[in-house]
């Protein structure tokens, strides 16, 4: 292959995934052989293209397009330059844009995410941001809080409630300060998107959150950001001070004389803030106690004024649909799941990673044509979709609709897209006895079904385990599960009987003594 | 030969107090600024003391119990100070479905300690987490703040030495 233009641009991620199997080190053998080659090769730190298996990916410009390497340890370097890497040559991956893992996806929401310096504003620009922005700048407000409200946008955090529709109470709300917070606080197994996006393309998410503050009348935002995500907090920071000096946060944003600015508040470990009501206590200082609803934070939310609570992958779609259009975004997906959503496969899996594509793929198209099964060898024999509180499902079960309404009638959760595999060694006892452990653990301890329930559901399983009056003890679990179903406050207590009670349906010969 | 010092509790560095409150008054205009004020004090004493609490309650004029119960709350507000180096492992679903328990309890056995315990010579610190987002390349482990993807025993044996 031809290379392109000098200097020959190398692409290195600098996300924390690809980090943890040693890119940094990559990236620095590489920058030794580019010296050596004065100036003639430049090399560009991205976010990572979510092809984890392949990590640390490298990729070479040439004129066809960016040919990749990977995955690439630091002793591989010498090899690949003396091959001819920085021409496109010796053996690659091919083109990464035509991998069939990619071809498959629709990326809107990760479109600049592994392709994109983070930190470059004039990048950003190049590939399609701020167009967003603009678009909305010159709408009246109401215009686009109803855009959003068309896309069929719904939150992406778990809860998949129409993200319009919220909007449009937080505008129709009188008051003279309003809030946007953004929960980045993403505390479950699995899910790492939220992560990816705020590292590999964080100007997305600044410009999401003006969106939606134009749209509602809000001045002030902040983000949520969990402490377990120290990469994350450092990028998004150094981009919110970068977006400041384009004019395009602050005071008269893009010359419109709208004003928002935007604060990152870092987390402290407490896996319950990810809960709405629960952060904004946080933000306010306090424990993260959850709060009952009504009032709802659209009305009563941050230091008690009108706020829009959103996930990150929430916001970071809207510039894509204020740029494109309600009905583009809309043609994606399934019924009253449109658009596309962010999959995130983990766990025991040989090709984990993001998958970005229209609601209505099948969980067995995700785990077995993109995933490619588990990364032991062995026979994948659950899976837990959505987390910690999703539930855990069968094989059997591969054939269902990536969708909200269909995961829901399975009594199951699509949540935030995670995807965890687990191969047959798995003991799903064991793993519906942490899913009760892990709640007992980070339950805020306001309400009681939660708070004392989950330590019953412990002992409860102990004793089925162990044969101990087995027969009534399962009635006693199920019991236990529906009162906290049904009494709890939130979804921490509300969902911890989901893992368990799909584990005792389609996995109930574990729990013989 | 001198006999060998147990080391006794820390006696607080002169100025503490003083400094504590710097961070709390430089911090306190933030909306919502107890949680900042705390990672900052752990930030630059490496744990939150108890007659931190007071001096903060003071500058940002709270009852003593509420700050106490924001960092009883919280758990990455240390109230002792950690090991040299600290070693987190992650023990949540995806980890778990790639051996991470069975590493935490290599772990445990290797350095001598349990989660949330410091070796007696103050060496590591381990610590359990629930999540560094690095899910498909299980089982994660930190080690002094920086982050490892497949980490086997053999992995962990390695950086351990290298910390030491």
């Amino acid at each position: 292959m031809t290379p392109a233009a000098s200097p020959v641009r190398v692409f290195v991620p600098r996300d924390s995934a690809a980090c943890s199997v040693g890119a940094d080190e990559v990236a620095e053998r590489i920058s030794a052989h580019a010296a050596a080659a004065s100036g003639d090769v430049e090399i560009v730190r991205t976010g990572s293209r979510g092809m984890l298996w392949l990590e640390p990916l490298v990729e070479v410009e040439t004129a066809a397009g960016r040919v990749g390497y990977g995955p690439v340890a630091p002793e591989d370097v010498d090899g690949l330059v003396a091959a001819g890497m920085f021409a496109g040559e010796g053996e690659s991956l091919g083109l990464v844009e035509e991998l069939p893992w990619m071809k498959r996806q629709q990326r809107l929401t990760f479109r600049r995410v592994g392709v994109v310096d983070p930190l470059s504003t004039a990048d950003y620009v190049a590939h399609g941001g701020t167009r967003g922005l603009l678009a909305a700048l010159a709408m009246a407000p109401a215009d686009v809080v109803e855009t959003v409200v068309d896309s069929g946008l719904r939150g992406r955090g778990g809860a998949g409630f129409p993200t319009g529709i919220k909007w449009r109470t937080v505008l129709g709300a009188d008051a003279d300060l309003k809030f946007v917070c953004c929960n980045a606080d993403e505390g479950d197994s699995g899910t790492y998107a939220d992560r990816m996006l705020i590292e590999g393309d964080p100007f997305t998410l600044i410009e999401g959150m003006t969106i939606a503050a134009y749209a509602v009348g809000a001045s002030e935002g902040y983000v949520y950001l969990r402490s377990e995500y120290p990469d994350a907090v450092a990028t998004l920071e150094d981009a919110i001070e970068r977006a400041r000096d384009e004019g395009w946060l602050g005071p008269d944003i893009l010359g419109s004389g709208f004003g928002f600015d935007l604060h990152v508040r870092v987390g402290a470990g407490a896996y319950i803030c990810g809960e709405e009501t629960s952060m904004l206590e946080s933000l306010e200082g306090k424990r993260g106690m959850v709060r009952a609803k009504p009032p709802i934070p659209a009305l009563e939310g941050l230091f008690g004024r009108p706020t829009v609570v959103n996930n990150v992958l929430s916001l970071a779609t809207v510039p894509t649909i204020l740029a494109h259009g309600a009905a583009e975004y809309a043609a994606y997906g399934t019924g009253r799941s449109l658009g596309t959503s962010v999959f995130q496969l983990g766990g025991n899996v040989a090709r984990g990673g993001i998958v970005e594509t229209a609601f209505g793929i099948t969980l067995g198209e995700l785990v077995n044509d993109f995933g490619g099964g588990t990364s032991s060898g062995r026979p994948v024999r659950a899976v837990q979709v959505g987390g910690p509180l999703g539930a855990y499902l069968p094989v059997e079960q591969f054939d269902l609709s990536m969708d909200y309404e269909a995961f829901a009638a399975a009594g199951a959760m699509v949540g935030h897209g995670g995807i965890v595999v687990f191969d047959e060694t798995v003991d799903m006892a064991a793993m519906a006895r942490f899913a009760f452990e892990f709640c007992a653990a980070e339950s805020c301890g306001k309400c009681t079904p939660c708070r004392v329930g989950a330590v019953r559901g412990v002992e409860t399983i102990d004793r089925i385990v162990s044969g101990t009056d087995r027969a009534k003890n399962l009635v006693v679990l199920e019991d236990l599960c529906e009162l906290m179903t049904d009494g709890s406050l939130c979804a921490m207590g509300g969902l911890t009987p989901m893992p368990v009670r799909s584990a005792v349906r389609h996995f109930g010969e574990d729990f013989n003594a | 030969m001198t006999s060998e010092v147990v080391a006794a509790a820390p006696v607080p560095a002169p100025g503490r107090a003083q400094r504590v409150r710097e961070i709390a008054e430089e911090l306190r205009g933030l909306r919502g600024a107890l949680i900042p004020i705390l990672h900052a004090v752990q930030e630059e004493f490496g744990y939150v003391d108890q007659p931190d609490i007071a001096v903060i309650a003071d500058v940002l004029n709270l009852a003593v119990a509420e700050v106490h119960g924001v960092v009883t709350f919280y758990k990455d507000f240390r109230r002792t100070a950690a090991g040299r180096t600290t070693v987190a492992i992650c023990q949540a679903e995806a980890c778990r479905s790639v051996g991470a328990v069975e590493l935490a309890e290599h772990a445990k056995r290797t350095i001598g300690c349990e989660f949330g315990e410091t070796t007696y010579d103050g060496r590591v610190t381990l610590e359990e987490i629930y999540c560094f987002g690095n899910c498909a390349l299980g089982p994660a482990v930190q080690v002094a703040g920086k982050l490892h993807g497949r980490v086997t025993s053999t992995r962990l044996n390695a950086l351990l030495g290298e910390a030491r």
